[in-house]
């Protein structure tokens, strides 16, 4: 095992950026998530630590080594690809010990090793099966298996379940979960899937249009967003917006927008700074803190009912504003919800988050900048 | 009802004349089969009476004849050798490789192929191969096929091998092999149906040419079987049917031999892997 830093790394395809002055470490047995929209360069990212890609610029360790322009074979790494990249003329003993052949390992003993990692990954009885022969789940734990089959420094994954349906996805979410607890690898885990970022990382790195826009633990990414893109991008439903007009009186901070009331909040130095000669910000509130007003909350948003989704334990309210803006609470219970045409939403002063107009979070007084 | 009996005879019309067309394109085979076991053979269809081997034995007797085939094989195995390793390794390397204008090569390469195996090109070739000191040799009349296949194989190989993810060789490579291992152990035996498709298609090409080898080459016992069947024409230019006929059915059997080989080894598939 080993931990990984990228040194200022800049990836160009001929004058495209595609990853942007990267600066990360990841610690000797941290998961770490690689987390952004489809094209935002983590594939990229995973690639040049595979030395599947090489940098234009800057610097890569794995370790104390600089791997910057090392073969992958020399970088004692795994790999599972989001296709698999099983090899179809092989069956599945020689897919998964094709490492350790590499490595001159004698038959007998590496399909005997073959066989203990096929074992626990439960594909052990379809060892003469070939790929075509095997179900999208299976070819899924045959490529893992593959992978873990000798001992790598790092691990790394490009979109593993992508290809499986829901229900296996989420088996197989949780097998990982189990693996990364046994073993304490270290793995870098490109995903689009917000839920399995969070489910997975000791640490996410949300990517946007080559470059990293927050790197945090999930709880730190999910309490306290860096930015709206990624208060966007991280929950689901995501977090709601609204952009408000923002003025200091009386040493509290006052928030109007159009049927909206907000409690006065206090003022803290990033807010202050933010309206220096300025009175535009956007108020974030998550799905899950908001609730039917019945009347007496301290603040509150009001629109007609747009849609009233049951989801067995949860229900999603959304209403549309006048500007066309949606705004969804996510409400815990298995009751069904009567609603009027018209719905006022209610959440508390604490479950908000400011930004600033160019979508940067304002922290609160005393929370970490 | 009248419409129901129009399309009942329109289907039998259409039964009738595809059958003639099909007995029409049938019946030179028929001849092709019948015509080498009859001692009395015309050009004319008729069945063997009495069915009899001595048209085979005077064309084994004839050693021109005989090593005519011999010839055909050695030029042809020698080309596909040729045109297999060079265009998989060549296409390969094409798909693979960032080179920039790649696919402007392979045009290229193909526009001027088409050339080269041309007859327009057999003065300049004559010349050429004048030049090197390889006329009348076997080596010139492979390579000038060799040449002329490359860069459609190429082609085919090129659109074949685009088409595997290059993901096979990524994972083998990032699982510790090097280049040459994975090129080996992973790429080869996926890219083979299409290696199949290609070397089939050049030893059919090579097998049945004419020109290049009667140009090139001077001396009777080197020549291919392509000329040699000229040897079963009488001086005045008529064939001496008996004997073509046979020779014909030899002539052709190393290529229908191949065939079946390759699909009962393969299976003729182009795109879409390989099935276990
Ligand atoms: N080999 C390449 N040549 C040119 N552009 C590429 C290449 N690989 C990736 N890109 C571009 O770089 C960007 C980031 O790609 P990628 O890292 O695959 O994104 P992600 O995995 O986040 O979806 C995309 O816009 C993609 O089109
Ligand atoms: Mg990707």
């Amino acid at each position: 095992m080993a931990s990984i830093r990228f040194k200022s790394i800049t990836k160009k395809f001929g004058e495209f950026v595609a990853v942007e002055d990267l600066n990360l470490e990841m610690n000797d047995g941290e998961f770490v998530c690689l987390l952004g929209p489809s094209g935002c360069g983590k594939t990229t990212t995973l690639r040049m630590i595979a030395g599947l890609e090489t940098p234009t610029s800057g610097q890569l360790l794995i370790g104390d080594r600089e791997v910057t322009f090392l073969h992958p074979k020399d970088r004692k790494i795994s790999m599972v690809f989001q296709d698999y990249a099983l090899y179809p003329h092989m069956n599945l003993a020689d897919n998964i010990a094709y490492p350790l052949k590499v490595r001159g390992e004698a038959e007998a003993k590496r399909h005997a090793r073959a066989r203990e990692v096929a074992d626990v990954l439960k594909i052990g009885h379809l060892m003469e099966r070939m790929p075509s022969q095997i179900s999208g789940g299976q070819q899924q734990r045959t490529s893992l298996a593959r992978a873990l089959v000798y001992p790598s420094e790092v691990y790394l994954f490009d979109e593993p379940l992508s290809n499986l349906d829901a229900k296996l996805r989420l088996e197989a979410r949780g097998f990982l979960n189990h693996l990364q607890r046994d073993m304490g690898m270290t793995a870098v885990y490109v995903t689009h899937d917000q839920a399995e970022a969070m489910a997975l990382a000791t640490r996410v790195a949300v990517m946007d249009a080559g470059k990293v826009v927050q790197y945090a633990p999930p709880m730190e990414v999910y309490r306290r967003p860096a930015t709206t893109f990624v208060a966007n991008f991280v929950g689901s439903p995501p977090m709601n917006l609204l952009p408000v007009e923002a003025m200091i009186a009386d040493g509290a901070l006052h928030l109007k927008a159009d049927r909206v009331s907000v409690a006065p909040l206090p003022v803290s130095r990033a807010v202050a700074a933010a309206l220096n000669g300025n009175s535009k910000l956007t108020l974030g509130v998550r799905p899950e803190h908001l609730s039917i007003a019945r009347g007496g909350e301290a603040n509150a948003i009001t629109g007609q009912l747009f849609a009233n989704e049951n989801m067995g334990p949860e229900k999603l309210v959304t209403l549309e504003r006048d500007d066309a803006a949606r705004f969804t609470a996510r409400i815990f219970t298995d009751d069904v919800i009567a609603l009027e045409s018209t719905v006022t939403l209610g959440f508390s002063s604490e479950h908000i988050h400011l930004f600033d107009p160019a979508g940067a979070r304002l922290p609160m007084d005393g929370e970490p900048a | 009802m009248t419409r129901y009996l129009g399309l009942y005879f329109t289907r039998i019309g259409f039964s009738v004349a595809t059958a003639l067309i099909g007995v029409f394109f049938a019946l030179p085979l028929v001849w092709f089969i019948f015509a080498p076991f009859n001692p009395r053979a015309e050009l004319g269809l008729s069945i063997p009476e009495p069915f009899s081997l001595t048209n085979f034995e005077a064309v084994f007797q004839n050693g021109f004849a005989m090593r005519g085939l011999w010839n055909s094989l050695v030029q042809s195995v020698g080309g596909v050798i040729l045109v297999g390793a060079g265009a998989t390794l060549a296409s390969y390397a094409l798909s693979r490789s960032p080179i920039p204008g790649k696919s402007v090569i392979t045009y290229i390469l193909l526009l001027f192929s088409s050339v080269v195996s041309g007859s327009a090109a057999m003065v300049p070739i004559f010349l050429i191969i004048n030049g090197i000191g390889l006329i009348d040799t076997q080596i010139a009349v492979i390579l000038v096929f060799a040449g002329g296949l490359l860069p459609t194989a190429m082609f085919i190989l090129r659109d074949f091998i685009d088409s595997i993810p290059k993901s096979y060789e990524e994972s083998a490579m990032v699982a510790g092999a090097s280049p040459v291992q994975a090129f080996f152990d992973v790429a080869l035996p996926v890219i083979r149906p299409g290696i199949v498709v290609v070397v089939v298609w050049a030893f059919v090409s090579i097998w049945g040419s004419f020109l290049i080898p009667f140009i090139l080459l001077r001396s009777s016992e080197k020549m291919p079987a392509s000329v040699a069947i000229y040897s079963f024409y009488s001086e005045a230019g008529t064939p001496i049917v008996t004997l073509l006929a046979a020779y014909s059915l030899l002539y052709s059997l190393p290529v229908v031999i191949l065939y079946l080989l390759v699909s009962w080894k393969f299976g003729f598939r182009f795109f879409g892997g390989i099935k276990a």
